[in-house]
């Protein structure tokens, strides 16, 4: 059955996209927010810089990262004078290298939810005397969480399939880079690893698609009993 | 003075300009639609910033350009029945009603008699989306109601509903009217329904 081994790699895959979705959420909520809710200059500079990861190569994507954050870029050598954080070669680096490519996949899923949430219930709010943020944080905000869900969804298994940014830009090492992916690619450039390969790959499939189920159930289960009884 | 309101403000092509002041706790402003009636009381509720004037209402000074005062939409305390009612999709009747009354806590007139004068104690754990029209009506004046406000506003809130409930909430309107002896702004294009609610009526045109 499962090796030890392949327990560890699945253990860090789950771990590096849980990092990466955890870091990414926020951010992801904030542009979204700000692309749907408000005009600004640079606003279609800044639509189209969040999209960057979806249509470059992710191989490309990696080297960009290298070359910002690897030990002597200009990013990566002040993250190793001031907090001795060194992202290449690191589980951490396989994060971001996963939440920079998730980024416009969960952007796109809230700014579509976002975008459907009627400004005018935000205005009655107010009026009923909440301000802005509490307008926000009680109407906006539960009214988006399925698109929060979807975008979370969408993230978790784009990071899980990551592969060309991630072995570009942190590398292919055994117990901190290795994701599902990388030690599948791996699996078939030794001889007799086509064993581990099938495992490794029927369990990238069952992850991928618990993730989709659970979070269909989520959105079913937040939503249920406000729409019209037939 | 119950009411003062002078103001001017575009939109596209026209032009909205309102200068009036009465002392009738009740107004009401008709005229056909796209005359500017809803954004009136957007001025007025703080929705719309108009491009100048000066809106007293009960003796607080909301907006007042030429001093650069625009008292900001949450502390205005207006009791606004939107026409598209808009009950928050997300809450059940009674979060909804709970919404503005925890922010600003109803003292005015008891909760029990709002909740049943409009008579919606029988669907407090409804969803918005399984209510009927006139029951969305009437959970939109109580959640209006019950934030305390200092006036209403109430824009065409009998519109598309019919004979038999029109004449149901606007009796209940005239008998909250007189109780919470508030100020009140009444939006209809309809000059009966205005005309027996209030002898104040102004006409946009």
């Amino acid at each position: 059955m499962i090796s030890a081994l392949e327990w560890s790699i699945i253990l860090l895959s789950l771990k590096v996209s849980l990092a990466a979705v955890a870091i990414t959420l926020p951010a992801a909520y904030a542009l979204a927010w700000l692309l749907a809710r408000r005009r600004f200059p640079g606003h279609s500079l800044l639509d189209a810089v969040v999209h960057l990861p979806l249509v470059v190569p992710p191989v490309v994507t990696g080297w960009l990262l290298l070359i910002l954050l690897g030990r002597t870029g200009p990013l990566g050598a002040l993250l190793d004078k001031w907090f001795g954080v060194t992202l290449v070669f690191h589980w951490t680096g396989a994060a971001l290298a996963a939440a920079v490519m998730a980024l416009p996949l969960m952007v796109r899923a809230m700014r579509l939810s976002i975008d459907a949430v009627d400004r005018r219930l935000v205005a009655a709010g107010r009026t009923l005397g909440a301000s802005r943020w509490h307008a926000f944080r009680t109407i906006t905000l539960p009214l988006t969480l399925p698109g929060i869900l979807a975008g979370a969804v969408l993230g978790f298994t784009r990071s899980l399939g990551e592969f060309g940014a991630t072995i570009t830009f942190a590398a292919n090492i055994p117990g901190q880079t290795r994701t599902l992916p990388l030690a599948i690619y791996t699996g078939l450039q030794v001889p007799g690893g086509e064993g581990a390969v099938t495992r490794l790959a029927i369990i990238s499939i069952l992850l991928s698609l618990g993730a989709l189920m659970a979070s269909e159930w989520l959105i079913r289960r937040n939503t249920d009993g406000r729409a019209h009884v037939v | 003075m119950s009411f003062e309101i002078n103001l001017t403000h575009q939109i596209g092509d026209c032009t909205l300009a309102v200068d009036f002041a009465c002392d009738a706790p009740c107004i009401a402003v008709t005229g056909p639609s796209g005359v500017g009636k809803t954004t009136l009381l957007n001025c007025v509720a703080g929705l719309i910033k108009p491009d100048q004037g000066r809106i007293v209402i009960g003796g607080n000074v909301l907006q007042d350009s030429a001093r650069r005062i625009s008292v900001p939409v949450e502390q205005r305390g207006a009791g606004y029945v939107f026409q598209d009612a808009r009950l928050f999709p997300h809450l059940r009747v009674a979060a909804n009603l709970a919404y503005g009354e925890r922010l600003r806590g109803a003292d005015r007139v008891s909760r029990d008699t709002i909740i049943d004068t409009l008579g919606i104690a029988g669907i407090m754990n409804r969803w918005p989306a399984n209510l009927s029209g006139g029951e969305v009506r009437r959970v939109a004046i109580a959640r209006a109601l019950l934030a305390n406000p200092r006036f209403l506003l109430l824009d065409e809130p009998l519109a598309s509903l019919d004979q038999a409930r029109t004449d149901e909430i606007l009796t209940m309107i005239e008998h909250l009217v007189s109780a919470l002896a508030i100020p009140m702004i009444y939006v209809s294009h309809q000059p009966a329904e205005a005309e027996r609610l209030t002898d104040t009526v102004i006409t946009l045109s």
